[in-house]
């Protein structure tokens, strides 16, 4: 047995069994977070109650894509589409499969999760990324995954809304990540020609190719608060220019400044202001009038 | 040659840049045409139009530069925003004026700095992805060393892209790959062959219509004919084509990487 096992129960019930209890109220580490902005302590139960934004200073930690869904989706309405897509190692690229496997091993399948769903009571196609899985990276599966939506938005007269959350492109599917890119952009070209609407939602961090593609082609791009949206990620342009880069660069708040979003939106917020988007465009419980 | 041996021959700094490929099959016919009318004008990328034979072209090339000076001003290569922002507005006139696209990509990627980021680098990369893909007129790229990234692509959305026999098309290079990867830039030969970059592999994957033999120099003139030659034949049989079938086929060229059915 572990030294230092006695530090973590191994379980919920361990840890509330009354023969355990001490003076001092015992806290698994699960069950606290600590804000990297405020530096305060949150009750992670506080914490999602309040849309993993932080009590004190606001600062919106990132959520994955199932708890995205919950926050958006009217309840029980959302009917996932693909499911079964999942990547392969397309181009035999070394050791891709065991980053693969542990990322499945975290929950998700792939890097974004589409369906259909009501939003407001309004029948919208939702497509979310996930950081859960490897950093919501672009593989040919997430392409192929965004470009099904798009189509069947499409067909069936739909909004779309996406919210982007992106390392960049995945490496290990090369080139084929790379086309993804104008895949993608090639089937949001069709839906805007079809008079649909499209709003991207950029979360923290949308960043490379899902920036230069999808991300910056909604005809409403919104971003939550303390979000990087860039091309090219601080490091890289760091490396390049040799200098530190200014505090907040890349922010959602800059790249507001700089016009290249329409608004930055508070999580709490955002459901609200979706549905508000979704109704002047014409959405309507039901279908489009 | 390995995979590696190629980056390296696609980087070559005395391979003939955009500015030879234009010189040697346009010569005088050529008029550089300048700036984004938003910003600048980039002197990464050159853009203009001429004549191919008796059909009238546009032509955008990413230019390296020649010499130091030149890849000083050119900045190696690597486009700003407004770069990527002339090449869309020439190409919307080239739509206009029923004129076929050919455009020719040298880079090791767009420009990642302070005004690139500010000026939009993302969304303009994003925006040429998406109008190219409708623009209702004939696209041809070669790739003629380094096709890095999404800065490559962003003048790759055609309907045939062809890619000299010793250049690379990749997602990133084999030296950021290595390093974010497995921690050390040192294994880029490794990564380069993981990465599947080379010409051959890209015709292989389905990715690239064509691979082109190589001019060794800005004076190899019977290869720039043959290239001219191949370049006009294509362009003419794409601009038969009605403009609902050159675009769904054009859709379709990229609509079947990685489709799953």
């Amino acid at each position: 047995m572990d030294l230092f096992s006695f530090r973590k129960p191994k379980n919920e019930l361990e840890s509330t069994t009354p023969g355990e209890q001490q003076n001092t109220p015992f806290v698994p580490e699960e069950m606290w977070k600590k804000c990297p902005k405020c530096n305060t302590m949150l009750l992670t139960t506080d914490l999602e109650e309040n849309l993993h934004i932080c009590t004190k200073c606001r600062h919106h930690f990132r959520m994955n894509a199932k708890q995205r869904i919950e926050m958006l989706a009217d309840s029980e309405t959302f009917v996932e589409q693909d499911a079964d897509l999942e990547s392969t190692n397309i181009l035999d690229f070394p050791s891709y499969e065991n980053k693969l496997e542990k990322a499945r091993q975290k929950g998700g399948k792939e890097s974004v999760i589409c369906g259909k769903c009501n939003i407001g009571g309004i029948p919208t196609e939702l497509c979310v990324m996930d950081s859960d899985f490897m950093m919501g990276s672009m593989g040919t599966i997430t392409g192929e995954k965004i470009t099904r939506a798009f189509e069947y938005a499409t067909a069936n007269k739909l909004p779309i809304i996406v919210c982007t959350v992106s390392g960049g492109a995945r490496m290990q599917e090369g080139i084929m990540s790379l086309m993804q890119m104008a895949k993608t952009s090639g089937a949001v070209k069709k839906h805007s020609d079809a008079g649909l609407l499209y709003i991207t939602v950029l979360t923290d961090p949308t960043t490379g190719g899902v920036t230069a593609s999808f991300a910056m082609e909604g005809d409403i791009i919104l971003a939550e608060p303390d979000t990087l949206v860039a091309f090219a990620g601080p490091r890289v342009i760091e490396q390049t220019i040799r200098q530190k880069l200014p505090k907040d660069f890349q922010s959602s708040e800059f790249v507001l400044q700089k016009g290249f979003i329409d608004a930055v939106i508070r999580r709490n917020k955002l459901k609200k202001t979706l549905i508000k988007l979704l109704r002047i465009h014409g959405y309507n419980k039901g279908e489009k009038q | 040659m390995t995979a590696y041996d190629k980056v390296m021959a696609a980087r070559d700094a005395n391979k003939p840049t955009s500015v030879d490929y234009i010189s040697n099959m346009f010569g005088d016919s050529f008029i550089e045409l300048h700036g984004d009318r938003r910003f600048a004008d980039d002197k990464a990328i050159v853009a203009g139009v001429a004549m191919l034979y008796n059909m009238p072209v546009t032509i955008i090339g990413i230019e390296k530069g020649r010499n130091t000076k030149e890849r000083m001003e050119r900045n190696f290569g690597q486009a700003h925003p407004e770069g990527y922002r002339k090449a869309l507005r020439l190409m919307k006139q080239a739509e206009k004026f029923h004129r076929p696209v050919l455009c020719f990509v040298d880079t090791s990627g767009a420009y990642p700095g302070i005004g690139a980021e500010e000026r939009g680098q993302g969304q303009a990369i994003a925006e040429n992805l998406m109008e190219m893909m409708t623009l209702k007129t004939p696209i041809l790229t070669i790739l003629i060393g380094e096709g890095g990234s999404g800065g490559a692509l962003a003048l790759a959305v055609a309907d045939e892209v062809w890619m000299m026999e010793n250049s690379v098309y990749s997602v990133i290079s084999p030296e950021g790959c290595a390093s974010i990867l497995w921690k050390d830039s040192t294994k880029a030969p490794q990564a380069a062959d993981a990465l599947k970059l080379t010409a051959q592999d890209l015709f292989n994957l389905g990715v690239i219509e064509r691979i082109i033999k190589q001019p060794q120099s800005s004076n190899d003139m019977a290869i720039f004919e043959s290239l001219k030659l191949l370049i006009s034949r294509t362009l003419e049989k794409n601009s038969a084509l009605d403009t609902e079938e050159l675009l769904s086929a054009r859709y379709e060229r990229f609509r079947k990487i990685g489709r799953v059915d």
